[in-house]
């Protein structure tokens, strides 16, 4: 329960009833596309220039070059997004590949995983976060190719926690016996980073 | 001379209510506000600190906004605000609050986009961008002013200049609309040239503002040698 009121503020940007349940604790409703990255932009050459691989504690290391990997079952996924610096987007649509099909081929045997990327970002999940269709490697946003300030051209989506977990740029997931920090983990921000818990930070 | 900061980074703070002890206009948009914290703990030049707003029926809005002042100002910290006009939170910041007012706030939080006294240290900064940068060149200035930091600082016009009468030598301005009369230095975009001014050629670089900026600004370090791994950005968002 909140026992400090803002002198004097109203507040401007409410959510529309019909949306309030979607909008986790602390966020607003933002129409642009955002773009937060901790450094430079990397170029990662032309569309069939990357390659996804899946290894480490795996029963079967994978490496999917462009051209395989548009060979698997893409799906549209319809989802809201939300970014740990407070906003919240309604209604996007990417279409990328599910993380079951991926895993079921590599078979993990860690609960873990670290996603790296190209440019050297990391970021860490469950690997119970990465199941059940809540997790994708997406290559299209809106019926385009992803663009290169969002992560394209591939990126990894986990939509259910907040936006640094969608690794851009993405190259590829190491399975893990244990867990590890990633980059923004090791920087203050939270371990898992769950938007209805608001779990922004170290200590959140 | 003053210490350098020793300390690491620890888990942030608890939300607390700190109390707006000053107040000082910096252009016709954009105000600083000093808060004084009951529960201050020393930042790395860079961080930041969350700012939630509660109305009377528990409503809430929060943002984050970059600390511009030392860690050795301590027992608070400094927000430079910009005012954006359909703005929710700096809007209440530059119309509503007056000196004596309480606010809501924690942190420091994040410890990537924090200088650590590296040397040399190339700032970049756009518009609203150069406030954690100047945390960064006010705290190396008290602590190691010996050690090599350049600011380049782009701004629109004359009355987009935040911290005017502390950009010394060690500041290169240029101006993208409109410089003042008399003005020698730059004019335009952040370039090559005004680059090779500073004398810093590598190392580490720091550059922030609006997303734009930040792509551009980036792509011209690379483009003149700096190492795309030591180049830490902070973007404010879509706007700017
Ligand atoms: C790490 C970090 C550090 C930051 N540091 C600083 C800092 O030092 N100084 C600083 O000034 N800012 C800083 N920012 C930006 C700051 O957090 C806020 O984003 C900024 O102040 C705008 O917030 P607001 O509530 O005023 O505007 P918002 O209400 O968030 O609106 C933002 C803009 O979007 C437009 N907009 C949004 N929704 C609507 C709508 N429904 N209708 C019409 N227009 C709309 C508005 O025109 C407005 O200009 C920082 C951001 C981050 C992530």
């Amino acid at each position: 329960m909140a026992t400090f009121f803002s002198r004097g503020f109203g507040g401007r940007r409410r959510v529309a009833e019909e949306y309030a349940d979607r909008l986790p604790p602390g966020q607003y409703v933002e129409t642009g596309f955002p773009v937060l990255t901790a450094g430079v932009t990397p170029r990662i050459g032309d569309d069939d220039d990357w390659a996804l691989t899946v290894d480490g504690m795996v029963a079967e290391p994978r490496s999917w070059t462009a051209g395989q990997f548009r060979a698997l079952p893409f799906e549209a996924i319809h989802t809201d997004l939300h970014c740990v610096t407070k906003w919240s987007k309604f209604d996007t649509t990417f279409r990328g590949v599910s993380l079951d099909v991926l895993l079921d081929e590599v078979e993990p045997l860690g609960a873990f995983a670290m996603a790296h990327s190209h440019g050297g970002y990391t970021t860490n999940l469950p690997v119970e976060d990465l199941v059940d269709g809540r997790a994708w490697i997406v290559t299209e946003f809106e019926g385009e190719p992803l663009p290169r300030a969002h992560g394209g051209p591939v990126r990894l989506l986990v939509p259910h926690l907040y936006l640094w977990k969608s690794a851009k740029w993405v190259a590829g997931l190491r399975i893990m016996d244990h867990d590890e920090p990633g980059f923004w983990e090791a920087n203050g921000y939270h371990n898992r980073g769950d938007p209805w818990r608001e779990e922004r930070y170290w200590n959140d | 001379m003053e210490r350098l900061t020793t300390f690491a980074p620890r888990a942030p703070g608890r939300w607390q209510i700190g109390t707006v002890s000053a107040i000082r206009r910096e252009t016709p948009r954009v105000k600083t506000f000093r808060i004084e914290l009951p529960m201050w703990m020393p930042h790395l030049p860079g961080q930041h600190y969350d700012v939630r707003l509660t109305a009377l029926d528990g409503y809430t809005a929060q943002r984050s906004y970059s600390v511009a002042s030392s860690p050795l100002d301590e027992g608070g910290v400094e927000l430079t605000i910009d005012r954006l006009d359909e703005g929710e939170v700096s809007t209440y910041f530059h119309d509503v609050v007056v000196e004596g007012d309480q606010v809501e706030v924690r942190g420091p939080f994040a410890s990537y986009f924090v200088w650590r006294g590296e040397s040399p240290a190339l700032l970049v900064g756009g518009g609203s961008g150069v406030v954690p940068l100047m945390a960064m060149l006010r705290h190396k200035r008290r602590t190691t002013p010996g050690s090599t930091m350049r600011l380049v600082y782009s701004v629109r016009t004359v009355e987009d200049v935040i911290y005017a009468d502390e950009l010394d030598g060690d500041a290169l301005l240029t101006y993208t609309r409109e410089a003042p009369d008399g003005w020698t230095g730059h004019t335009g975009r952040i370039d090559a040239d005004l680059v090779a001014t500073t004398g810093i050629s590598s190392g580490t670089a720091f550059v922030c503002g609006s997303n734009a900026f930040v792509e551009a600004a980036t792509e011209l370090l690379v483009d003149v040698g700096f190492d795309a791994g030591a180049i830490r950005t902070e973007r404010f968002g879509p706007t700017g």
